[in-house]
């Protein structure tokens, strides 16, 4: 298995709070990996210097081994990583079926095209994308309408729009109910599995995380505590000091 | 595999307007054989100045951008007709030709500089440098007239005539509004409109949202700068105040009023201002006050304009029961979005 991912003592610091400082990562291809720690640990903000949202102050970040450190966002996406946000993230205007296609299209550099009607096109791939996430049946509604589950569903619709090689998602199950949330592991396993995709969450519920991930990478304080498989993480002595302890007790 | 079914929205509904598009083409084109003379120059000055909100809407409702002063690439498209005719003596037609591609190169430069700030400081700057064009035009006596503008404009003798001048300034606005829906349609189109409604969502979805608000801008202005090249067809004369912010702040009332989330909404807006203007312009100097009113009511019961609001009635009125409730929702949904568009986060 070959390393799609690394990052390499990234750090960011806001003013003077440091965020995110020297951490080191490495996601393996074909792996569901995951980050954990609790809130304020640094995880958003790890994420978004991946996707190019933040730039790091020290740090290179590697995908396919070419470094992605200081490009913007959307070339990032180009090159193949996909991501969900925290708070539900769609375009609430427009509908669940046309927040996929608008994901399409740019994946098919057409998004600067005039010549066609949109709605003639990119619909088996936009169509794909909501089956896989089970909301091709709502895919005439306005995606200001959905419930907040349906809404996280649309963003990895969205995000699969793109066909990236590497999915990250912030918090997926965040302000699910707890049968969402073993739907949404579900499904989470089932993309890696049948598309062969990379896929690092980020998760404060230790369950779900160790349930679901072949690699668990511990943040605490803008710093990585371990990582490894869920068993060695969860043996580690810092770690259950300074999170498993806290979260058992 | 299911059908997918069209989201039932004002937008949608408005947006469903080929019959009415379709008659809108017919009414005007048979309008001047009973209309006095006096009201075919208003509806000409309507459609001209219903284009040029139109055109700021592209950037407006559909692509979320504060554009605070569109008036410059107006006023740019009608000095450039103005310029070329009377100071470098070019043929009526290139200098025709010439007013969009100014207008759309200034939009272009302007542009540039704007997409770089966001929202409100995006307005700021455009304001400062679109300010900086019209002193220009105020002040070049020797070229512009300064604020006595330029008159009688020799512009094509056929075209002098208000009747051939109406059905020019028809047909062009008629062929710029289906190029404009076809816009609004499209990839581009779409994803404009998504990029308004969650700016960080696109980017990470691989679109070059900057890019983007530039070719939206640059549009824009190319069809400003042809409602100022009609203009100059209709009035034969150009004057700095075509460039004036309060002009800018005209348009943009035009296009709330009309409904700035339905594609014929800034047309309904600017016949609304014209015709007021006109009609209580004649007793009273003070005809802002009664449109400081309107927008004060429009604010408070129609925060989607006379077109959205419309939509929404038709819907309440014509959709099947069970879609009834699919729209409440939507327009619950779409509450906190009413007056500011493109609220959500940019970067």
């Amino acid at each position: 298995m070959s390393e799609i991912l690394r990052v390499e003592e990234v750090t960011k610091t806001f003013d003077r709070f440091v965020a995110v400082q020297g951490v080191s990562l490495s996601v393996e291809e074909g792996t569901i990996a995951a980050v954990i720690g609790p809130n304020g640990a640094g995880k958003t903000t790890l994420f978004n210097l991946i996707t190019g949202i933040l730039h790091p102050n020290r740090g290179r970040i590697l995908f396919q081994g070419e470094e992605i450190t200081y490009l913007p966002p959307h070339v990032i996406c180009q090159r193949g990583i996909g991501r969900t946000f925290q708070i539900a993230n769609v375009f609430p205007r427009l509908s669940v079926f046309t927040n996929v296609q608008v994901a399409v299209l740019a994946h098919q550099r057409r998004s600067l095209h005039f010549t066609h009607p949109a709605e003639r096109l990119a619909i088996r791939e936009a169509e794909v994308a909501l089956a896989a996430v089970g909301l091709l049946e709502k895919a005439g509604q306005v995606a200001g309408t959905l419930s907040h589950g349906d809404q996280r569903l649309l963003e990895i619709a969205i995000a699969l729009g793109t066909e990236p090689r590497l999915l990250l998602l912030d918090e997926p199950t965040a302000g699910m109910s707890p049968e969402e949330t073993v739907a949404t592991m579900k499904l989470i396993r089932r993309l890696a599995q049948e598309r062969g995709l990379t896929i690092l969450f980020c998760e404060h519920d230790m369950e779900v995380v160790f349930a679901t991930a072949y690699t668990i990478m511990v943040m605490h304080h803008g710093r990585i505590l371990a990582q490894g498989p869920p068993e060695v993480v969860r043996a580690h002595p810092e770690v259950q000091q300074a999170y498993l302890g806290a979260s058992d007790a | 595999m299911v059908k997918v079914r069209r989201p039932a929205t004002s937008e949608t509904l408005a947006g469903r307007t080929w019959p009415i598009g379709f008659l809108l083409i017919l009414i005007p084109a048979l309008l001047p054989a009973i209309l006095p003379i006096f009201y075919t120059y208003l509806l000409a000055l309507i459609f001209v100045m219903g284009l040029l909100a139109m055109s700021l809407n592209l950037v407006l409702g559909y692509g979320g951008i504060y554009q605070f002063h569109h008036a410059v690439f107006y006023g740019v498209g009608a000095y450039a007709v103005a310029l070329s005719i009377t100071r470098a003596g070019w043929p009526a037609p290139v200098a025709f030709l010439l007013a969009p591609l100014a207008s759309g190169l200034t939009g272009l430069f302007i542009g540039w500089f704007c997409v770089r700030l966001t929202r409100l400081y995006f307005g700021m700057l455009q304001i400062a440098l679109g300010s900086l064009l019209w002193v220009i035009v105020l002040r070049w006596y020797s070229i512009t007239g300064g604020d006595n503008g330029i008159h009688d404009i020799p512009i094509p003798s056929f075209l002098r005539q208000i009747l051939p001048a109406y059905y020019f300034i028809l047909a062009v606005v008629v062929i710029s509004l289906l190029v404009l829906y076809h816009i609004v349609r499209s990839p581009f189109g779409v994803t404009l409109q998504a990029i308004r409604d969650n700016a960080q969502r696109c980017q990470v979805v691989g679109v070059n949202v900057r890019l983007h608000q530039l070719v939206a801008i640059t549009l824009a202005a190319t069809f400003a700068g042809v409602a100022g090249a009609l203009y100059v067809v209709l009035e034969r004369s150009v004057f700095p105040s075509m460039l004036f912010w309060v002009l800018s702040l005209e348009v943009l009332v035009m296009c709330l009023l009309g409904g700035w989330y339905t594609f014929l909404g800034p047309m309904v807006g600017a016949a609304i201002v014209v015709t007021l203007r006109t009609t209580a312009g004649r007793y009273t100097e003070n005809w802002t006050m009664i449109l400081g009113i309107l927008l004060i009511l429009l604010v408070f019961f129609m925060p989607e304009g006379v077109l959205g609001f419309l939509g929404k009635l038709i819907a309440r009125v014509a959709l099947p029961q069970g879609r009834q409730q699919e729209f409440k929702r939507a327009e619950s949904a779409q509450a906190e979005e009413k007056v500011i568009p493109g609220r959500s986060s940019h970067e």
